[in-house]
């Protein structure tokens, strides 16, 4: 059941007495890395999660940070990576399922969903059954319950081949104040709603916490099955009831099922609860209380309302046609008490599941790749006899080129608020009835935190920064998915430790705090880890809409322009990967002050009005970011002409180098005075690169090719392996 | 003037098109639950996009025997007005009100993207603020959008000016190239032979707005409601 014999003794002492099969099971679940963060919780403590506008951190079901106007913003990203390896429609789906509940449960309607996706190398045949029955099932799902998938990632390395990676980031927008997941007032009823529950999905939680081998087929029966159709109508009985004013708490039923809401519900507000479980309605007979404790179906909510007020809530759920039935109260003495009819069949104080987690804080060991792989000097390649096709493998490698293949299959367009669509730095929501706007991105590079932890997890956070910037949004906050191997080797949690106080120290420098997230452990594959991989969510505000930016450049004429300056840091790059094959070497540096003043000149040229566009560099550095520049634009690709200062550096340092703090812009030439006293203002260097315009990328003399090529590699680059 | 959304289980398009109508054109209108039995008081009605029932048998199959359906078809046979986007298209062509029916995607994938449509008929009640031939930019995300009929029935409706949009190159052209979804003439858009029962798979209500890219949609709503003073005024 994944508990540890330490941990089993520790159950004998706090019980005093041998748990029953259905005790055991609800603390397996309890105590598992999933449901407790046992090994991350010393280490999640690092993060700054105070600021100003932030009206609820980590700990609820979400966080949530007030954007004025008596409106929030509710956000979580959650991983769903066992389940995806072994079934990846369903896998995919019900992450999408989990991660909306979690949003609505705060009250708030959900307003989109972003994907961050992991996998192996695609020409492995399983990769792209993977890979495709992944996008399909975030399609299926969100699409259905009419929540638009607006932005993500997809990222591709041999890392993870066997262990695929599917996270799902979840926005929501609230109209006054947040709901609460707390079972409040003894002697109110607790209420399950929603779908029935079957055997599916038991010990999803456990499965979640342990490494992937050879018999994880066999965990096949681990994984849900989802069913939007019933998620849309308890998205919309849901908010209906919370109108009402009489839920005083509600959660969504994901990993470890009744238990772990029941346990988490009562936990928060320091009550017990009392159940019985002979009053769940049942998909399938003959279910024992262990199984009905422990199943994961889906669809399900907990409610906690007001005395006297369930026929009231009752007839909301009925007239959506969904299940809504009285199955306990909450009491007064700290107790889980589970009947089953007249048979107790489990009894718990809350305490020992929640608060007597335990919780390890391990030795961390230098990995030995480290040294070595930092060590790696690039320089000693040979450079690109042709840089035309240095640039066409670039932008063909399925980690640049265009993703429209993954989001053309998104409805990323219902509920008519999407301003930037797909395909730019970050998305854009309009807030429906004010001027303002929500900046939505995902960002994380597995390969930069492979090659130096520390900095991996600082430019997760900048880069995602970055990608709000460019677009004209100050960030909000940010929830991030935690995705490493398994913690009880040294290595890994070193991984862990310095990637957390990478990022740590990022959302500190760039006052972003930490609302929700999700860690997301024993992500190995017959014992090899993946690439430490932590991803992050993060929500910007735009104060007014129409003072927004996009990547692609406009017409011909504008200038390009780069603010920031370029550094020899092929280290890591996709440059590197793309032409040779490698993952080595010292990722690029994060100056964090620098990165600051970049992003705020970007916003404040944004704000007054200066730019065509702007786009984030980053995979593939500069020339690739022109490419696309170029390949995006809101009327059609546009063609540009450029000189890139060389700076001393080797020409292919100069064009595919993947120095951080780097915005690339474009701006009508009258503009340039007052964007050149914006940088000056804020001593960030820039340079002026060229000029858009033409059919053609040219790059110096040694990059000359036409849009329709450049377009035909780029479009084709991910869907060619499909 | 009243516009009348209807609400079946697994619509999500309802509070888009109430948005179009009542926020953008400023005109009034309802929700209608799929339960209701009449549809007494409104001027138009939209069955908007969606998954109606989750839409697990086959699109549009399950809503069309909800009890409102009964009396949308009432309303049409007595010359009210029905706009069907999407799914509601599939209801409509489900409930039999417009010939044909409707296959899967050629690719196989749902697809959301913007598309050309050409406007092939500007004499109805759903596209006379259009100019005959203009092609619009209009957004489709749909799974199930290949329509099919018979050759007769595609006969028939060609002849009789039934097929309003077409998927288009943004010149007007039309060609394989620019259809989606594989639907036969490159049909987007269908009206029946009364002229006021309109089906179509692109969603107007996404384009309704300078902010989504897109105004080309509006012209439908504008036309109904033109439509509709004219037929009040006389």
């Amino acid at each position: 059941m994944g508990l540890t014999d330490e941990e089993y003794a520790r159950i004998l002492e706090l019980l005093g007495r041998e748990p029953n099969e259905t005790e055991l099971g609800m603390f397996a679940v309890m105590w598992s890395e999933h449901c407790g963060y046992k090994n991350s919780r010393p280490l999640l403590k690092l993060f700054p999660t105070q600021g100003p506008r932030v009206l609820q951190g980590p700990g609820e079901n979400a966080g949530v940070i007030d954007i004025g106007d008596g409106q929030a913003v509710v956000f979580k990203m959650e991983s769903h990576n066992h389940p995806s390896a072994i079934e990846p429609y369903q896998g995919a789906a019900t992450g999408v399922g989990g991660i909306v509940r979690d949003i609505f449960a705060m009250g708030a309607r959900p307003i989109a969903c972003l994907d961050s996706l992991r996998f192996g190398d695609l020409k492995e045949r399983r990769t792209a059954y993977l890979f495709s029955g992944v996008v399909a099932g975030i399609a299926g799902y969100g699409n259905a319950i009419g929540v638009p998938t607006v932005g993500g990632e997809a990222f591709f390395s041999p890392s993870y081949q066997g262990n695929p990676l599917v996270n799902v980031m979840c926005v929501g927008l609230l109209e006054g104040a947040p709901a609460k997941g707390a079972a409040a007032g003894v002697g109110n009823p607790v209420l399950l709603v929603g779908a029935k529950t079957g055997r599916d999905g038991i010990h999803g939680a456990t499965f979640a916490s342990e490494e992937l081998g050879e018999d994880s087929e066999e965990r096949r029966p681990a994984v849900q099955v989802g069913d939007p159709f019933r998620e849309k109508l308890l998205i919309e009985a849901c908010l209906e009831a919370l109108k009402t004013g009489y839920v005083v708490g509600i959660q969504d039923l994901g990993a470890a099922g009744i238990t772990s809401s029941a346990v988490e519900m009562a936990g928060r507000a320091g009550t017990g609860m009392e159940l019985d479980i002979s009053r769940v309605p049942r998909r399938e007979p003959g279910m024992t209380p262990y199984e009905v404790m422990l199943s994961e179906s889906q669809e399900r909510m907990l409610l906690v309302v007001e005395k006297g007020r369930e026929d009231e809530v009752k007839r909301i759920f009925r007239r959506w046609g969904l299940d809504a039935t009285t199955i306990g109260r909450v009491t007064q003495d700290g107790v889980m008490r589970v009947w089953d009819g007249e048979v107790l069949a489990a009894e718990v104080p809350v305490r020992y599941l929640t608060e007597e987690v335990p919780t390890y804080v391990r030795e961390g060991r230098v990995p030995d790749y480290l040294g070595p792989a930092q060590s790696f000097d690039w320089h000693a390649l040979p450079e690109p006899a042709d840089y035309n096709e240095a640039l066409l493998k670039l932008l063909s490698s399925p980690n640049i080129a265009s993703h429209e293949w993954i989001w053309r299959q998104y409805d990323h367009m219902v509920q008519t608020n999407t301003v930037i669509l797909p395909g730019s730095d970050a998305a854009v929501l309009r807030v429906k009835g004010t001027s303002k706007g929500l900046a939505l991105t995902c960002d994380g590079n597995g390969r930069y935190t492979y090659l130096d932890p520390y900095t991996g997890g600082m430019i997760a956070v900048a880069e995602a920064a970055r990608n709000l910037a460019a677009c004209g949004a100050e960030p909000l906050g940010l929830t991030d998915c935690l995705n490493f191997g398994n913690p009880e080797k040294p290595e890994v949690y070193w991984q862990l430790k310095q990637a957390i106080e990478g990022m740590a120290e990022a959302c500190r420098s760039l006052g972003i705090p930490v609302v929700s997230g999700n860690v997301s452990l024993y992500n190995e594959t017959d014992g090899r880890p993946i690439f430490p991989t932590p991803v992050v969510g993060m929500v910007g505000l735009l104060p007014d809409i129409e003072k927004r930016a996009q990547q692609g450049f406009r017409g011909p004429g504008d200038l390009i322009v780069l603010l920031g300056s370029t550094e020899d840091e092929l280290g890591g790059s996709e440059y590197l990967y793309a032409l040779h094959g490698l993952e080595l070497g010292r990722p690029p540096r994060l100056h964090l002050e620098r990165e600051a003043r970049v992003q705020e000149a970007c916003r404040a040229a944004i704000r007054e009005g200066l730019l065509s566009s702007a786009h984030d560099l980053s995979d593939g550095g500069l020339v690739v970011a022109l490419a696309e520049c170029c390949l995006t634009g809101p009327n059609g690709p546009q063609g540009a002409r450029v000189q890139v200062p060389r700076g001393g550096l080797r020409r292919d340092s100069a064009y595919f180098s993947e120095t951080q703090s780097r915005i690339l812009l474009s701006l009508p030439e009258e503009n340039l005075p007052r964007l050149a006293a914006i940088a000056e203002r804020l001593g960030v260097p820039y340079s002026v690169l060229g000029r858009t315009g033409g059919e053609r990328l040219e790059v110096d003399d040694a990059i000359s090719l036409p849009l329709s090529e450049l377009q035909r590699v780029w479009k084709e680059g991910l869907a060619c392996h499909l | 003037m009243k516009f009348g959304v209807v609400v079946f289980p697994g619509s999500n398009c309802d509070a888009d098109c109430y948005h179009a109508v009542k926020n953008v054109l400023g005109a009034e209108c309802d929700y209608l639950w799929h339960q209701d039995r009449s549809v007494a008081g409104y001027d138009a009605i939209i069955l908007p996009g969606g998954f109606s029932y989750g839409d697990y048998l086959r699109t549009g199959a399950i809503a069309r025997f909800s009890p409102i359906m009964a009396a949308v078809a009432d309303f049409a046979r007595a010359g009210g007005l029905v706009l069907g986007i999407c799914n509601g298209f599939q209801i409509l062509l489900e409930a039999g009100l417009l010939p044909g029916a409707m296959r899967r995607n050629i690719g196989l994938s749902f697809r959301c993207e913007f598309v050309n449509v050409r406007v092939e008929n500007t004499d109805t009640p759903f596209t006379s603020a259009y100019r005959p031939g203009q092609v619009l930019r209009l957004p489709i995300a749909h799974g199930e959008g290949n329509y099919y009929a018979d050759p007769e029935t595609l006969a028939a409706l060609e002849a009789g000016g039934q097929v309003v949009l077409r998927y288009s190159e943004p010149d007007g052209r039309i060609s394989e190239a620019a259809n989606p979804n594989g639907s036969l003439h490159n049909i987007a858009a269908l009206i029946n032979k009364e002229g006021n029962v309109l089906g179509m798979m692109p969603h107007p209500e996404r384009a309704s707005e300078a902010i989504l890219g897109s105004e080309d949609g509006r012209g439908i709503f504008i036309s109904i409601l033109r439509y509709l003073e004219r037929r009040r005024g006389k």
